[in-house]
């Protein structure tokens, strides 16, 4: 990940402060619709890979509509894939028996599992980022909360993302000013990593106790409340029932697999 | 709640390894006054300031008494509704998701409805002219805006006394100018603890001056500030604005 | 150690998502009694520490490789297990939804692994237990080793077990097994020295933050709720695993006659047989491979091979007519698709 990585997740919060129709719909909408998402995917048989194909127009379309650079998701996926790979990889080794042939090609039961498990990685990765894409953090908290995660929860994840840049850039800093004392290559020696990562330490528990003052000072009871949060509107429950329904129709039919017959027959 | 008066009564204060921060500081501060609290560093500047809204309570002797009520636990809640905090840092203090609701903070906080804690944010806002930004994280702000923004936090919660440690720390000189028109605009008390010595003669009208934890001065801006010997004999210096005009500030 | 929802499947997935919602929700109850509004700041500040501090690497000599801190040990040592739990769920969380690490249906998962076991098990169970109060010397290292060894592999079995139940790896048992473990030991090693290191920093420098986090009134982790959530835990992946296990009830009792050195357990009361055969069903699998091997021989043919057995016992065959046509209709699926993506892209720039 690197020490750059809190500039992603900013970066990934610029996208969610967008505005756009896929913006616009309630954060609890998009939620229960990835979740639903996710359990059609991953309740495939463990060898199907064509009728896996059309979910991809759910995070395709959400993308499109929600202005989110595809280059960059893409890249964010391609970056997480090596564990996928690396597991994956497996299942061909293990798994030779035939499953079916492509003229001289015989392909194994064990590659479609593989291939399966990508595609599912790639479809279920996507559509996690989609969703923080085109929501944002602090939507997508309220979201949850409306749907039953306790408040200190959603709080820890606000704060925990609010401070993610200040404590991010000062162990930067920190990292930084002992590369230009010492040549590294890339990692610190133990000794001077228990002093600044407990340096790092110090300093974030210094913080928490000022920002706790300044919560006393304005009234801080240990109650965090909150402002009107978002209404639930009817478009927001068409979003969920439509793509409910797409969901439903790829899982029990494949239409990939329909699609290509139709065109096989009209081909032969 | 007007006539806020803030009295200090010999207050003294040890950290718990016994080092005397505060040895016994009196002072009197009328209502709509600003005042700067000025020493070297380590003279206790910030510790005083915390005390005046219930952060730390005195150890050893004296109390803070804030129009008429005594600052004690029980009283901390409704005192800090009066006196308003800006920290040094505005990093510590918006620490909500957006600059909305930090502002919003304050009034949820005291009770007040949603609707009315949004008209008090979105006129604070106003009044530090960052209504604009609203929507906008904190990491995403200026140090400036940061900085404008913390004072409206303090400003939503219609304090009378208003507390600053430092504000024009880390300004840009454009920044800097607007902080300055802006506390000089305020009719609030303004209580200022800054080494900023040429805003302290554009905004105050009254010194303290702090030396190892005791008040060794107390008077009008200029008397005090013109003083080289005492200036100097407590690690500060008279500011250059005393004998030159500034070309951009008030005349 | 972090799993990848390619590796789960839903209904394993869902039970440990249950797992997790349950927990959380006693942390979140346990803390809000507890009145503390100081944790308010303290867990989202260390929640921002523990997310950069993974990202700072140091490198182990000898073996030319680094290593970070993971921060299940030291939110414990710094929070209690209530608070450290909460926290380390969310900066999973984040970690899933920003950087794709692991994935949404094995975030439950993954935050029982990483999160449950050094809060609730190594840390009360190993951690205080050796290092009392110390703040510095051999006892601290000692304890956080231990309690980080301990908390890595009971998390890493829960990993290979998971998998196991999912069936969508065609991995091994045993393999998986023999990869995780030893692996973990290693890791335990580094995270245990990485957290005594920082713990050591900070308890010469500044002890009483040490202290301070938690407060003086320490949440009480009480043994009694220690056990009844590792039970839990057990429960719910042995129930899962032995569900799994269960269509293979030939393997079972072997594996059962193997330790037991008895043909068949004697009918035990009916509610500890299934959580019993469980157990012993983990045990007995551990050696070697003799369960593939038995099973083997009870599935359909063609299942001569090592985890073909499992895919030709409990899926589906593919029939080779259909698959043609569906991956031509897969091709063109995602073509479509894209085309769509790029059309939309086209009008909004116009339009």
């Amino acid at each position: 990940m690197g020490l750059g990585g809190w500039i992603e997740v900013g970066r990934m919060d610029e996208l969610g402060r967008l505005d756009s129709p896929v913006h616009r719909v309630h954060a609890q909408a998009k939620t229960v619709t990835t979740g639903l998402f996710v359990v059609a995917v991953m309740s495939f048989a463990r060898d199907e890979v064509s009728a896996l194909t059309p979910f991809f127009l759910y995070p395709l379309a959400l993308m499109a509509l929600g202005k989110i650079p595809p280059g960059y998701l893409v890249r964010k996926v391609l970056m997480a894939a090596p564990f996928a790979i690396a597991v994956g990889m497996f299942n061909p080794v293990f798994d030779r028996q035939p499953a079916f042939a492509i003229g001289a090609l015989t392909v194994s039961g064990g590659w479609l599992s593989f291939a399966s498990i990508l595609l599912r990685f790639a479809l279920t990765v996507s559509a996690a980022m989609v969703l923080v894409a085109c929501t944002g953090m602090h939507r997508l908290c309220a979201g949850l909360e409306r749907m039953g995660l306790p408040r200190i929860l959603t709080v820890q994840l606000l704060f925990l993302y609010r401070y993610v840049f200040v404590v991010g850039a000062e162990g930067s800093r920190m990292v930084r000013s002992v590369e230009l004392r010492a040549s590294l290559t890339r990692a610190l020696r133990f000794r001077v990593y228990g002093s600044l990562v407990g340096n790092l330490l110090l300093r974030s528990m210094a913080r928490a106790d000022r920002i706790y003052r300044a919560m006393l000072a304005r009234g801080f009871d240990g109650e965090i409340r909150v402002l009107r949060p978002a209404r639930f509107r009817l478009s927001d429950l068409a979003f969920v029932c439509g793509w409910a329904a797409f969901f439903a129709a790829a899982r029990f039919w494949n239409l990939a697999g329909l699609l290509g017959s139709l065109l096989t027959k009209g081909v032969s | 709640m007007s006539h806020h008066v803030v009295e200090v009564r010999n207050l003294g204060y040890a950290y718990p390894d016994g080092t005397e921060a505060l040895k016994g500081v009196s002072f009197r501060i009328e209502h709509g006054l600003a005042v700067a609290l000025v020493g070297a560093n380590g003279a206790g500047k910030s510790t005083l300031l915390q005390h005046l809204n219930g952060t730390l309570m005195p150890t050893t002797r004296g109390e803070v008494v804030i129009g008429g009520t005594t600052l004690t636990r029980e009283t901390a809640a409704t005192v800090r509704r009066a006196v308003g905090m800006v920290f040094q840092d505005p990093d510590d203090q918006l620490f909500m998701p957006t600059v909305f609701e930090d502002v919003a903070f304050g009034p949820l906080n005291a009770g007040l409805p949603p609707a009315e804690a949004e008209e008090r944010a979105a006129t604070a806002l106003e009044r530090v002219g960052m209504g604009h930004l609203r929507n906008r994280p904190p990491y995403k702000l200026s140090a400036g805006e940061k900085r404008a923004v913390a004072i409206a936090t303090a400003l939503a919660m219609s304090p009378d006394v208003l507390v600053m440690d430092e504000p024009s720390s880390n300004l840009d000189p454009r920044g800097r100018r607007r902080l300055i028109g802006l506390l000089r605009s305020f009719e609030h008390t303004r209580i200022i603890a800054t080494h900023d010595l040429e805003l302290v003669v554009e905004v105050c009208s009254h010194v303290f001056v702090l030396d190892g934890g005791a008040l060794v001065a107390e008077g009008p801006t200029l008397a005090v500030l013109n003083d080289e010997a005492l200036m100097l004999a407590h690690g500060l210096e008279c500011p250059h604005i005393l004998h030159h005009l500034h070309p951009h500030g008030p005349a | 150690m972090h799993m990848a929802d390619a590796l789960i499947s839903p209904a394993v997935g869902g039970a440990l998502w249950a797992v997790t919602g349950g927990v959380s929700a006693y942390c979140a109850r346990k803390l809000k009694s507890s009145l503390r509004g100081d944790l308010v700041p303290m867990m989202g500040v260390l929640g921002a520490f523990v997310f950069t501090a993974q990202m700072i690497n140091f490198s182990i000599p000898g073996t030319g490789s680094s290593g970070h801190l993971g921060g299940g040990l030291m939110l414990t040592v710094l929070l209690g297990p209530h608070a450290a739990f909460l926290v380390l769920a969310s900066v999973l969380a984040v970690q899933a939804f920003f950087f794709a690490d692991g994935g949404l249906l094995s975030l439950g998962c993954n935050i029982i692994n990483l999160g449950f076991f050094p809060a609730f098990v190594a840390y009360p169970l190993c951690y205080r237990w050796v290092a009392r109060d110390a703040h510095d010397g051999a006892r601290l290292w000692g304890a956080s080793v231990l309690a980080a060894l301990v908390g890595l592999q009971l998390g890493a079995f829960s990993v290979v077990l998971e998998t196991r139940a999912s069936g969508v790896s065609g991995l091994p048992f045993n393999t998986f097994l023999l990869l995780m473990q030893p692996i973990h030991l290693a890791i335990g090693v580094v995270e245990g020295l990485a957290t005594a290191a920082v713990v050591s920093f900070v308890g010469r420098a500044r002890p009483e933050s040490l202290g301070s986090a938690r407060g003086g009134s320490d949440v009480p982790v009480s043994l009694r709720a220690v056990l009844t959530g590792v039970l839990l835990v057990t429960c719910v992946l042995g129930g899962v695993f032995s569900w799994f296990a269960s269509t293979r009830p030939d393997g079972l009792e072997w594996a059962i006659a193997h330790v037991s050195g008895r043909e068949k357990v004697a009918g035990a009361a009916s509610g500890l047989h299934e959580g019993l055969a469980a157990v012993q069903g983990k045990t007995a699998v551990l050696p070697d491979y003799g369960f593939k091997e038995v099973a083997a021989g009870g599935q359909s043919e063609g299942a001569a091979r090592a985890s073909g057995a499992d895919a030709a016992e409990t899926w589906p065959a593919v029939k080779a007519g259909t698959t043609v046509a569906g991956l031509a209709g897969g091709a063109i699926t995602l073509v479509l698709t894209c085309l769509l993506g790029v059309l939309v892209k086209a009008c909004q720039r116009a339009g």
